[in-house]
């Protein structure tokens, strides 16, 4: 019965939804404010549907109901709870419903907090909104339905894929549909300036908070998708350059760049039309991401749900949303004019450099993850672009952007000087140099890439910093401390996103140039040295799991002579699923993970163990965390609250002078 | 029977699949050689797998290749004839990194291409933003009526 009210739940959202995207616009044009005031009432209504038919889905999944075919296909009784929740979205299905959810609760809540928008433009953002919602929940309810039932439902279920078992995977997806779902309010944002043709900085207010929570989670969701690889793929990579990963990074690049130049709009009011087009672009890749991982017209590691026919459908919804809204940029971004005026040295230009960055690597990663694809179809060559030529092609453009990102955060708006800019600056660049030059002097005959990685995170980390202190002006330490604590919080959050991001360059270069590996057979209680560490292989043993069986050895980490760490790294296999993953035995550490594998018995005896080294792993998912820490502390900035707050003057005095 | 097990095995594998990768017994005793092997591999890709290198796929046909890029450095091949020998018979899928020949070097160019595009595009943005339209030099007799108004 549940599972019934879940599925006319959605049809009912459905009827919603096309109420939403048709009268709200309607009104906004004829200037009724009845039919406009139906979006928000609308949004909320087809919010609260789908989570009821969200709810009944996991309710299903959660007793594992095996009159339901999704759940049979994905659950079993003996899976833990944890995974039998999160099973909901371990599927297409599911994880379509978990997008529709999420669509709708950034509807609700632009109706929620959206306050002080304008009537008319609060209408159409809501409605293009609930466009969107129309289109999935169409594309849900004709090819993946989630509550078809089985006429004889079978006893058991065929249990999750066991990768999923996981912790970290298992949040992985929700987080990254928050960011995709997220760009659709930016997307949503400039559709609706573009129908009633006017940008100005208190759109850029609007568009910047729903962008900054959208790439707030796309980070977090993609450094949980990481993270997970680097424990759970069994050799320590953390980024494999494969399309589904990919198609979660050009939207984070695009948000990325979409976040700066919506700065530009607000304070400056330029690159309007080039703001248009990112926060178009950037909900374009969404859907590209999700045609991608949903259709298998590109061979990835972990697309799911490989069919031609809902990959049709969702190139349909992506001709029809970036059709229509291209045409209607190319219809009106010549009427969005640009005010500010700047010179050519200057912060506007700073952000237009970064964009420029930005911008063109997201470009690189496209056009290497659909090559095959186009060579295929147009010159019948069959080939591959793997890790080599991303790493080659893509890389320059991150080590640019960290070249000049200190400068541009110091420069000022409209006319500054690099020289100016660069003063505050020297200390950082020099110590960072110098120290590049030592790490250079000290490692043996290994490649540059380690030094430029210190050189290049120090200088945006120690660059954050000085423009950070500089904010506070001049005068006696303690003035310019209290004066810290009263900064705005977007300031915090400018120093905190780019300190993290100085962090990740860091790391990310640590990983790839510092990386120790050693291969061998070990025979039981045998011992063999990795770096300053010596290993011994104490036990090897069979445990049996929930719902797999284990073969888990003991391994003992000892540095000059003292016990480090016991590590247990396992081989499970799950029977129901038949397959097999691995369990890395990991030491975490604050400068190197130790990271221990077990592999197959040898035929002569002993296992054959894989052991590595990997330097700064842990600060890879710090910097990526701080970079969202410095997203949150932004959005939580007052002044994105009483902004337009012009609708109360009451709390628009309460605001200090800043 | 060999064809059906390729298919199974692609069958099996939508997820990455965990990694065994390089064998105790496949490392070459030359360390130099050995360095050569590993950094070949990780330019190869797993035929049967998704985006993997053979080095790091655990998929039986991935060990082959790896022995079989062994096999051709101990015989005493160069670095590019390996890869050319694999190449022959493989076809220029296996190659993780694409060449430049033909039409791979629009992937190669489009990047830079689309760089110095945008490069070109901001200056002239970024020049026009710097002298605000509407703003018209003065014409001679304003300029004659400023000379006078600024007469001491």
């Amino acid at each position: 019965m549940i599972i019934e009210l879940g599925h006319f739940a959605l049809v009912l959202a459905l009827a919603v939804a096309i109420v939403q995207s048709t009268l709200p616009i309607w009104g906004a044009e004829r200037r009724n404010v009845a039919l406009m005031a139906v979006a928000a009432p609308a949004a909320v209504i087809q919010f609260l549907l789908v989570a009821f038919s969200f709810a009944a889905l996991t309710y299903a999944f959660v007793t594992s109901d095996f009159s339901l075919s999704l759940v049979v296909a994905n659950s079993h009784t003996l899976k833990p709870m944890l995974y039998k929740v999160t099973g909901v979205w371990g599927n297409h299905e599911g994880s379509l419903l978990l997008w529709v959810l999420i669509l709708a609760l950034f509807g609700a809540s632009a109706a929620w907090f959206g306050g002080n928008l304008p009537p008319a433009l609060k209408a159409r953002v809501l409605a293009v909104q609930g466009m969107i919602g129309v289109a999935f929940l169409v594309f849900m309810l004709l090819t993946s339905n989630p509550f078809l039932r089985l006429e004889v439902p079978p006893m058991n279920g065929q249990d999750l894929n066991p990768l999923l078992q996981d912790p970290g995977l298992a949040f992985h997806p929700p987080f990254l549909y928050l960011g995709y779902v997220g760009l659709s309010m930016s997307f949503s944002f400039a559709v609706a300036a573009l129908i009633e043709g006017r940008v100005d900085a208190a759109w850029g207010r609007w568009v910047r908070p729903w962008t900054l929570a959208a790439w707030v989670f796309l980070t977090i969701g993609i450094a949980l998708g990481s993270w997970w690889a680097y424990y759970e793929l069994g050799w320590g990579g953390f980024w494999f350059w494969d399309p589904v990963e990919n198609a979660s990074f050009m939207p984070w690049l695009l948000a990325a760049a979409l976040l700066h130049s919506a700065i530009v709009v607000e304070k400056r009011e330029s690159l309007k039309a080039w703001t248009i087009l990112l926060a178009i672009l950037a909900f374009g890749f969404s859907l590209i991401g999700t045609f991608i991982v949903r259709s298998g017209v590109i061979t990835s590691v972990h697309a799911f749900a490989n069919d031609p026919e809902r990959g049709v459908y969702i190139l349909l919804i992506l001709a029809v949303f970036m059709g229509g809204a291209l045409t209607l940029f190319a219809a009106r971004a010549g009427s969005l004019e640009a005010k500010g005026v700047f010179a050519t040295v200057s912060r506007e230009s700073a952000l237009v450099a970064n964009n420029l960055l930005l911008a063109v690597a997201c470009f690189v990663v496209f056009i290497g993850t659909i090559w095959p694809l186009v060579a295929e179809l147009l010159w019948d060559r069959k080939l591959s672009v793997g890790a080599p030529f991303f790493n080659a092609a893509f890389s320059p453009f991150m080590v640019a952007l960290a070249a000049i990102l200190p400068i541009g955060a110091m420069m000022p708006w409209k006319r500054g000087e690099i020289g100016r800019a660069l003063r505050p600056l020297w200390p950082a660049l020099v110590l960072s140099l110098s120290l590049g030059a030592l790490v250079w002097a000290m490692q043996t005959g290994r490649s540059a890439l380690g030094p430029v990685g210190v050189i290049l995170g120090l200088w945006v980390v120690l660059g954050s910093v000085t423009d950070f202190w500089t904010r506070t002006g001049r005068g006696a330490i303690a003035g310019r401390l209290s004066r810290l604590a009263r900064l705005p919080r977007a300031d915090w959050g400018k120093a905190t996103a780019h300190a993290g991001f100085g962090i990740t360059v860091f790391a990310v270069s640590a990983m790839v140039a510092w990386k120790t590996e050693d291969i061998r057979v070990v025979q039981i209680g045998g011992s063999y040295p990795l770096g300053p560490y010596e290993i011994t292989l104490a036990d090897v043993r069979d445990v049996q799991g929930p719902n797999y069986t284990s073969t888990m050895a003991e391994m003992v980490v000892r540095r000059d002579g003292a016990e480090v760490a016991t590590l247990f790294p396992e081989k499970r296999n799950y029977p129901v699923a038949a397959m097999p993953t691995t369990e890395a035995g990991i030491d975490y550490g604050l400068f190197r993970d130790v990271y221990l594998v077990i592999g197959d018995p040898q035929t002569g005896g002993g296992w054959a163990i894989r052991s590595y080294i990997e330097p700064f792993a842990n600060w890879l998912w710090a910097g990526c965390l701080i970079m969202s820490l410095g997203g949150l502390l932004s959005l939580s900035d007052r002044r994105y609250r009483v902004a337009a707050g012009a609708r109360r003057p009451a709390d628009a005095a309460a605001v200090p002078a800043e | 029977m060999r064809a059906l097990l390729l298919a199974l095995l692609l069958l099996a594998a939508p997820v990455a699949a965990p990694v065994w990768a390089v064998q105790p017994d496949e490392v070459l005793a030359d360390p130099a050689l050995e360095t050569r092997a590993r950094k070949l591999s990780a330019g190869l890709r797993c035929l049967v797998c998704r985006t993997e290198s053979i080095d790091e796929s655990n998929a039986p046909l991935a060990r082959d290749l790896r022995l079989l890029v062994r096999e051709r450095l101990v015989a005493g091949d160069t670095d590019p004839e390996t890869i050319a020998y694999i190449v022959d018979r493989f076809g220029e899928y296996v190659l993780l990194n694409p060449t430049t020949s033909g039409s791979n070097i629009i992937l190669w160019l489009a990047a830079p291409g689309l760089l110095l595009a945008g490069l070109g595009i901001s200056a002239l943005y970024l020049r026009r933003r710097a002298q605000p339209a509407g703003v018209e030099a003065l014409s001679s007799d304003e300029r004659a009526r400023l000379d006078q108004i600024l007469k001491p």
